[in-house]
């Protein structure tokens, strides 16, 4: 029974172990109190960088190790996941270069 | 069940019982659903991105007012959120190991640990949507809103500026249409997952076939996700002021 299941687990999916879950769940608990501190020191413009930041880096630690796409072996998903990205960024980035520069309204 | 699942690895192509006949091997059918599943994902981020652009444009052209608004919500109960849907995605990955190994029990009782905390997290949200409708902050006729701008309170009273009331009603509008959308996605959760607990009661799901907690799993995540951005956008603007 062991050895069947190791070798399906081999040819095809990666099952996390405890200790690096609950490592990923404390870094994302830290991360969280890090960004309420953050909130309230000055950083001028930066406040919302930082937030943003570290946002970022949940949601990265999130989709690579909760999600498994550090693992997984099939290259449609990281592209597929890439180009949501892109297209939501182009979304953002053109919308703002019409509002950002409305100077006569 | 023991012996179905050594039956499934070692003579996967034919006597899987969980594999489509469209499908060459076990192994194909999972990476078309996941692929499958990560595909409508990408129609959520396109869904939700629509909200945080306007969310963007509002925020750029009100600052100030946002952040007055924003200052009415609770950081605490907000912070205590994260960390419930942050600790639920731990509950779905252990859940994702459960299935993997084959331990039906185990499997259970993280899917019943995510549903749990799935409604933590609704029960806190609708204590927060309660405070707004007792003070009137909610968007419509009886909005009322007269909260000081950010930075305000330490001036001589008759300096003190206040928000204007139309854009804070703009934030709540926004507010409540992106936590609303993200509570109606956590909802939805909560019911997939009560399926998942009763298939995987009943013995479903095998390390050979386990694709529906997996895709169910995915989705959490993603869900979680949009809260890790909203928590910072919605709560914590201007608050070192």
């Amino acid at each position: 029974m062991k050895e069947a299941m190791s070798d399906h687990n081999s040819s095809s999916e990666h099952v996390s172990s405890i200790g690096s879950s609950v490592a990923i769940w404390l870094a994302l608990l830290v991360g969280t109190a890090l960004t309420v501190g953050a909130a309230y020191v000055d950083l001028g413009p930066f406040n919302v960088v930082v937030a943003l930041a570290i946002a970022s880096i949940k949601a990265t630690l999130v989709v690579l190790f909760f999600m498994h796409v550090k693992y997984t072996h099939e290259k449609l998903t990281k592209m597929v996941i890439a180009t949501a990205i892109f297209f939501f960024l182009i979304l953002l980035a053109l919308s703002m270069a019409d509002y950002g520069t409305r100077l006569w309204t | 069940m023991h012996n179905s699942s050594v039956a499934t690895a070692n003579h996967e192509v034919h006597d899987n019982p969980a594999l489509l006949h469209h499908f060459a091997t076990a192994e194909q059918q999972k990476d078309a659903a996941s692929l499958g599943m990560w595909l409508f994902l990408v129609t959520e981020v396109m869904f939700f991105g629509g909200m945080f652009c306007a969310y963007l444009v509002y925020r750029y052209k009100y600052f100030g007012d946002f952040g007055s608004a924003s200052q009415q919500l609770s950081i605490k109960l907000g912070a205590i959120n994260t960390a419930v849907l942050i600790c639920s995605s731990l509950t779905v990955v252990l859940a994702v190991r459960a299935a993997q190994l084959g331990k039906r029990t185990v499997l259970v009782f993280w899917l019943l640990a995510t549903i749990v905390l799935g409604l933590v997290f609704l029960g806190i949200k609708a204590d927060e949507y309660a405070e707004k409708f007792e003070k009137h902050h909610v968007p419509g006729p009886s909005f009322h809103y007269h909260e000081l701008l950010p930075g305000q309170a330490g001036l001589p009273p008759a300096d003190r500026r206040y928000a204007n009331p139309s854009h804070a009603e703009m934030y709540f509008s926004l507010y409540f249409a992106m936590t609303g959308m993200h509570a109606l996605h956590m909802i939805i959760g909560v019911g997939l997952f009560s399926f998942l607990t009763y298939f995987a009661w009943r013995g479903k799901y095998t390390p050979g076939y386990y694709t529906p907690i997996e895709n169910a799993g995915l989705y959490w995540h993603f869900v979680d996700i949009v809260w890790i951005y909203l928590f910072p956008l919605l709560y914590l603007i201007d608050r070192h002021r």
